[in-house]
Parts: C-alpha cells; sequence; structure tokens
C-alpha cells in the first residue's frame, strides 16, 4: 500500500497555480463549477451549520440555541442506531455490488455481439428512478397481493418489510439490485483500458482464465475498485429516496438510515435543529470516508499502467 | 427583538431553498399537478402580489368536489380569481410548512387543524378569524356543527373554518366472515378477543391492517384509550399533564393492545401493509379478513372497488365496542370532525378578502353539501340531516344516516391524535406506536418514551 506509483515525469497537474503564469487562462474554467458548488454546496452547509446551533420549527422565528442541539442529539439513542444501520447498509451493499459488478463488468468488456445485447438488458435497473423502483418492490412484497401469494410460492411469502432483518435485507437487496448496472459499467471501461498485451503475455505464460482474472485484471483495476467504492460508500450515506418511500424507515426504525432521521426530525417533527445536526454529521461522515478511501488508494490518481 | 429573526428571510432562501429541494425530492413522483382545466399554470410561489391561491389534496371523490367549488368562484368572480396547486397527501404534508416557513405559502391553507394549527397561530402565519365569523359570518358559523371548531380554537380564538366532511373512525366487518364462523358482531373488546381464534381456525384474519402507515394503528389506541379510561386520558395528554401517558388506563389500553397483536388478531405481514395503496381495504373486501377499523372516508372506495362488497349489502359497520368494565361513554367517537381553511397572515388584503369571499360563498354552500352527500360523505353543516332524506341508493342512505348519527350523539368528538398534538408529539408518538405493534417495546416503555415529550 505504501509502495505509491512513482509520479511520471513531467506531471505536475497536482500542484497547479504555483504562481506560474499558465494558470490564467486555465483558472476561469473553473469558475462556473465554484460558482455552483458555492451556492449550492458551501452555502446552505454554512446555513447548516448556523442552524444547527438554533432552535427553529421552520415557521416561526429562529431563536439561537447554543449547544444544546448537538448535545441532545449526542446523547440520543436514535442516533447510534440510525449510524449502525446507515454502516450496515454501507457495509453489505458494498460486499454485495463490487464482486458483482466486476465480474460483470469484466464479462462485459468483451466485444461479442450477445455480450452488448446483455449489456443492455443490465442496464435497465439504472433507468428507473428510485422512487418508482421502491413502489414496484412494495407491490411485489406485499404478503397478500404480492409475487407469492400470485404465484402461491410460500418462500416468496414473507412479511418483507415488516421484519426488521427482511427489511434491512430487502433494502440491500434493491440497492445493489440498483446500481450494479452503474458499478459494472465503470469497470467494463476500467477493463477495456487494460492492454491486451498483458493478456496476451500472461498467455504465453501458461496463465489461465481465472489466474488471468486476479492477477492482472483486478490488480489493474485498483484505482477504478476505489472509485466505484467511494461512490457506494459517500452514496449510501445519502440514500434516502429508495428507503423513504420502501419503508419510510420501518418497521419500527429498522432501516432509518441518518439520511432519513435527519429527514423525520426535520420535517415530520419541525425540529431544524436537531435535523441541521444530523446534516453536519452527514457530511463530517462523508467527508472521512471519501478521505480515508483516498488514503487507501495511495495520494495520486496516476495510472499504474505502465511499470506497475 | 431578537437579532437573528431579521435574517430569517435571507436564511430561508438559502436553507429553505436546499431544504425544499429535498422535501421534493423526497416526494418522488408524487409532486404537484397543476388543476385540470385551471386557467393558470399553478405557480409555487403565491405569497406576492400574484392573486390569491389555494392549495388542496388530490384523490376523489374530494378533489372533484374541491375542483367544482373553485370553478364556480372563477366563473362568478372572473376578475379576483383563485388559483390552485393540487398535491398527494404526504407530499402537502411536507410542502405547506417549508412554503408558509419560507413565506412562500398560499393564501388558503388547508389543514387538518388542532396542532399544525397551533404552530402555524404561534408563528404568526393565520389570520385571526373570530371576529369575522361572529359578526359578518354568523349564519355561517351557526350553519356548522359546534364540534368542529374545536380543533379550529386556539387560546379561545377562531382561526381557521370548518369545512368539507366530518370523518369518524368506524369499525367495518364483512356479514359474509360472521355467517361463516356463525358469531354475531362484537359487543365489547371481550367478544372481540374471543373471535379472534374463531376466525383464526377459519383461515380468515380477524382484523386487515395498514401497519406501514402507522396512523392506522394509532386508531386502535385512541379507541381503547377512551373505552377504558374515558375521554380524560387523552385530554390530559393534550394540555401536557406531566406522566400523562403513565395513566393506569392508558397502560392498560397499551396492554390490551399488544394481547390482541400476540393473539394474531391483526393479518399477517400488517406490518408491511400501507393504508395509501387501500390494500388494507382490498383485505375486508377481498373476504381475507374479517373486520378492520378505519375511516368513514373508505366507504367511497370500498363502494367502488370492492365489488359487490356494498353493493350486495355484505359490509357492517359500528361505533368501536365498549370495554367491559370501563369508563368511556360507548356513543364517544374519534377522527377528524372536519377540514379547516385558513388565511394567511402574509398575504395582501386584495388576497384575504378573496379569499374570504371564497370561503363564506363556495365552501358549504348548497353544491358542495349535495356533492359532499352524493359521495357518501357527511359535511360538516347540521343541514346535511335534510339532504339525506334525498339518497335512493338503500345502501348510501343507511351509511349516511349512521355516520351522521355517530358524529351527531358522539358525546366527545375526539380529534384524532396526529393531528391534535404538537408536530414534534406526533412523530414520536407514531413512531413509537409503531414500535409497540412490533412488540419490540413494551406498555412501561412506551409511556416512558412519550411523557418525555410531552407538552413540548
Amino acid at each position: 500500500m505504501s509502495v505509491a506509483p512513482p509520479v511520471p515525469p513531467g506531471s505536475l497537474r497536482n500542484k497547479p497555480a504555483s504562481g506560474v503564469g499558465r494558470s490564467g487562462p486555465v483558472a476561469w474554467m473553473v469558475l462556473p463549477a465554484l460558482v455552483l458548488f458555492t451556492v449550492f454546496g458551501v452555502v446552505p452547509l454554512i446555513g447548516v451549520l448556523v442552524l444547527s446551533f438554533t432552535q427553529w420549527d421552520g415557521l416561526g422565528a429562529i431563536h439561537a440555541a447554543g449547544l444544546s442541539n448537538w448535545k441532545s442529539v449526542l446523547s440520543d439513542s436514535q442516533l447510534p442506531h440510525s449510524i449502525l444501520v446507515t454502516f450496515e447498509i454501507m457495509i453489505l451493499s458494498w460486499l454485495v455490488q463490487t464482486p458483482m459488478s466486476l465480474l460483470l463488468g469484466t464479462f462485459l468488456a468483451g466485444r461479442q455481439r450477445y455480450r452488448a445485447f446483455l449489456a443492455v438488458l443490465y442496464f435497465i435497473p439504472l433507468l428507473l428512478s428510485s422512487a418508482a423502483i421502491a413502489i414496484t418492490y412494495k407491490a411485489l412484497l406485499d404478503p397478500n397481493f404480492g409475487l407469492g401469494p400470485g404465484l402461491q410460492l410460500g418462500f416468496l411469502t414473507q412479511d418483507w418489510l415488516g421484519k426488521s432483518n427482511l427489511a434491512l435485507g430487502v433494502v440491500i437487496f434493491i440497492v445493489s439490485w440498483q446500481f450494479i448496472p452503474f458499478h459494472s459499467l465503470i469497470y467494463q471501461g476500467g477493463v477495456r483500458a487494460i492492454p491486451t498485451t498483458m493478456y496476451e503475455a500472461a498467455a504465453i505464460d501458461g496463465a489461465g482464465r481465472i489466474r488471468q482474472f486476479f492477477s492482472i485484471t483486478v490488480p489493474q483495476l485498483k484505482y477504478t475498485i476505489i472509485t466505484s467504492s467511494t461512490l457506494m460508500v459517500v452514496g449510501s450515506l445519502t440514500f434516502f429516496d429508495l428507503i423513504f418511500v420502501l419503508t419510510a424507515g420501518g418497521p419500527g426504525d429498522a432501516t432509518r438510515v441518518l439520511a432519513l432521521d435527519m429527514y423525520k426530525r426535520g420535517f415530520m417533527s419541525n425540529q431544524m435543529g436537531p435535523a441541521s445536526v444530523i446534516a453536519a454529521l452527514i457530511v463530517l461522515l462523508g467527508l472521512a470516508l471519501a478521505l480515508l478511501l483516498r488514503r487507501l488508494g495511495g495520494s495520486t490518481t496516476a495510472s499504474q499502467q505502465e511499470g506497475a | 427583538m431578537d437579532p437573528m429573526t431579521t435574517s430569517r428571510r435571507t436564511f430561508l432562501g438559502f436553507v429553505g431553498g436546499g431544504a425544499l429541494a429535498a422535501g421534493l425530492a423526497a416526494c418522488g413522483s408524487s409532486g404537484p399537478s397543476s388543476t385540470p382545466g385551471s386557467t393558470t399554470g399553478a405557480s409555487g410561489a403565491g405569497g406576492a402580489g400574484s392573486g390569491a391561491t389555494y392549495w388542496f389534496l388530490t384523490g376523489q371523490p374530494q378533489q372533484g368536489i374541491r375542483e367544482a367549488q373553485v370553478k364556480r368562484f372563477n366563473d362568478a368572480n372572473p376578475d379576483t380569481k383563485l388559483k390552485t396547486t393540487e398535491f398527494q397527501n404526504d407530499a402537502f404534508k411536507a410542502k405547506i410548512k417549508t412554503a408558509i416557513g419560507a413565506g412562500q405559502g398560499p393564501t388558503l391553507i388547508w389543514g387538518w387543524g388542532g396542532g399544525g394549527l397551533k404552530a402555524y397561530v404561534e408563528a404568526g402565519q393565520v389570520e385571526d378569524l373570530t371576529d369575522w365569523l361572529n359578526k359578518d359570518q354568523a349564519d355561517l358559523k351557526n350553519s356548522i356543527f359546534p364540534s368542529a371548531f374545536t380543533a379550529a380554537t386556539v387560546n379561545g380564538k377562531i382561526y381557521a373554518v370548518p369545512g368539507e366532511t366530518v370523518t369518524p373512525i368506524v369499525l367495518f366487518y364483512d356479514k359474509r366472515a360472521f355467517e361463516k364462523i356463525g358469531a354475531e358482531p362484537p359487543k365489547s373488546w371481550q367478544d372481540i378477543m374471543s373471535l379472534v381464534p374463531k376466525f383464526n381456525e377459519k383461515g380468515i384474519a380477524p382484523f386487515s391492517l395498514g401497519g406501514q402507515s402507522r396512523w392506522t394503528n394509532m386508531m386502535w389506541l385512541e379507541f381503547l384509550f377512551d373505552r377504558i379510561g374515558g375521554a380524560e386520558v387523552f385530554q390530559n395528554i393534550f394540555d401536557g399533564k406531566k406522566d400523562g401517558w403513565s395513566d393506569p388506563s392508558a397502560l392498560k389500553a397499551l396492554e390490551e393492545m399488544q394481547n390482541l397483536i400476540k393473539a394474531n388478531g391483526f393479518i399477517k405481514g400488517f406490518s408491511s401493509i400501507t393504508a395509501d395503496s387501500n390494500a388494507d381495504q382490498a383485505l375486508l373486501y377481498t373476504g381475507k379478513a374479517a373486520m378492520m377499523l378505519h375511516g368513514a372516508w373508505t366507504y367511497g372506495n370500498m363502494k367502488a372497488s370492492g365489488g359487490d362488497f356494498v353493493t350486495g349489502g355484505h359490509m357492517g359497520y359500528m361505533n368501536f365496542p365498549p370495554y367491559d368494565g370501563g369508563k368511556g361513554d360507548p356513543s364517544d367517537t374519534v377522527g377528524n370532525p372536519g377540514q379547516y381553511m385558513s388565511i394567511s397572515s402574509k398575504a395582501t388584503d386584495g388576497e384575504k378578502e378573496t379569499a374570504k369571499k371564497f370561503i363564506a360563498n363556495n365552501t358549504l354552500d348548497d353544491a358542495t353539501v349535495e356533492a359532499w352527500v352524493k359521495s357518501g360523505n357527511i359535511p360538516v353543516v347540521k343541514s346535511a340531516k335534510d339532504k339525506l332524506s334525498s339518497i335512493t341508493d338503500k345502501n348510501d342512505s343507511a351509511w349516511l344516516n349512521f355516520v351522521y348519527d355517530t358524529a351527531a350523539n358522539a358525546k366527545n368528538f375526539a380529534q384524532s391524535w396526529d393531528q391534535a398534538l404538537s408536530p414534534t408529539q406526533a412523530e414520536t408518538l407514531l413512531d413509537n406506536i409503531a414500535k409497540l405493534f412490533q412488540l419490540s417495546i413494551s406498555p412501561q416503555q412506551f409511556a416512558t418514551n412519550m411523557n418525555a415529550v410531552i407538552g413540548q
């Protein structure tokens, strides 16, 4: 892990604008993104941070409340539970999605016609909105009028969304079902970028398909895996729409992830202060996780293709 | 005063904007839809100088009646037309709060009164209508059921006009299911408990329940609290009395609730079922469940979707039975004593006038009352009784008379708890009810959790 690949000479793109006149014309190109990010990212973030130190019901006047929101949220037993649920969904769905996407991506990287056809089919879940997926699954999983009773299949006739563990499993399954296509696409691109010369050399050395996969494909995809994992991990922190429509955090609070906890406190209990505390915590957690994953992958994003 | 208040607008522009986006995203497919046939595109912002606006809920038959009211008003007042925007229920609840807080709310604020209205009043967002109703509109006021004004009154002043329909919660049952087991409908809670194993033996679920919606479970507790301890048990909680949820009657009611759940009183998988999809009603009219405790508003859908369930005379209904040895009055009922319209204090004088004119002339006029009765609902006016004799359909007539009598004869018509309590308490309540029904907390824990937020 500590053996970071050598930075190719001349690629000083990691430290731009160090007084060099060259950065002038390039700098303004960042402006549109910067303006958007400031207006829709940084400013609301500061707003939320300020709100977290106030008491506000969303209707009347805002009163300063000092640290009381932070104290009450951090000592509330709901918080560790929501964090636990969030991480359960994050880790378990990562464990399901990553191997499946990796295999599917590698499979789809082949240029055969039937694989292109299958790729289109695999892509379908990504075209549907989360709300539509949730409503559809809710209907399919209905214990009285759903798929199980309809087809007279006993094992499908479960109280899927009514039992804590089952509901969590269903959420993880649907999340994976929805996002595996997306990550397969990332891996497909990654696999196609691996030079065929490496496989040819390995074949001459007598390596079989499986050996090639583990010794060439997976190591070469290191950065792709990190990218895809970052998206999964940070994405699952803000996971909301699917769970909100599917279980509304239930049964009880079995699937109440952090984002849902925030929404419920803010918009259903009318307690914007505590909700803002959770929002701030989500931002901190997301940043920490993204940084951690970047660390794992070494500090540069340089390709390890040559000379690795 | 508070320096924070001055910058509220700016603040809201930033925070509310993001929050609104989040709120809307959360609503997914159920965003606003503009009125069909409405002259103007529904613009979200109705606050500033763009004419009076009115937001209301979708879902038939209510939607059609509301649209007709607005159309009559706009035809009669071409210069001061009312602009409408329609929302699905949950989307409305989320959006209206945010919009009012951001000063972007409609002129006419539709709602359920009670705790939600109180929050608006405390924030100074709605007009005091006491004088207007007592002086200018005394006739209108006197035509409405007096019980409907309780949830419209905050600190002795009236901030909303009751309208639309009175909908008590009713115990529906399937007469065919009772014939199958050769039993009579329950006359007491104890009867209910003894019916449960009989239905289960025949493979019929005793009760249908859309447990995922949570407020469906709440209706059970509302009745059990009343029947066991009388109306004052919840009144104490409502008044913010310390440890009100630990009242011995309350604990007993919670325990009885769990007894029924443990005895498999509800359909298998009830916590997966939502009321929004009407699956709970379908369980009753398809014969999978024998009984269902639900709002009077479900009658229309069960008649329309239930095949011959209503038209064939298979549907039975009754007020919730008494509890042997309980203190509650058996005539008591719970539910929605009406729906409410308030006027935004942030609207211009012209907009307020338009809104008042609409309320006075078009919300409880003859055409509206007739339309409500025809749709199987009892409007909140006393004159509804006179319209009942004109109903020719035998089933509708019997049903409407039953609803009217239940509402009019109730010694105490309690408002649904989640509407009566403040939003903070309501959310904690619904949360804990879901856990109580999951049997994951005991009655004692429920009371402790709820006592913690009493009066908030």
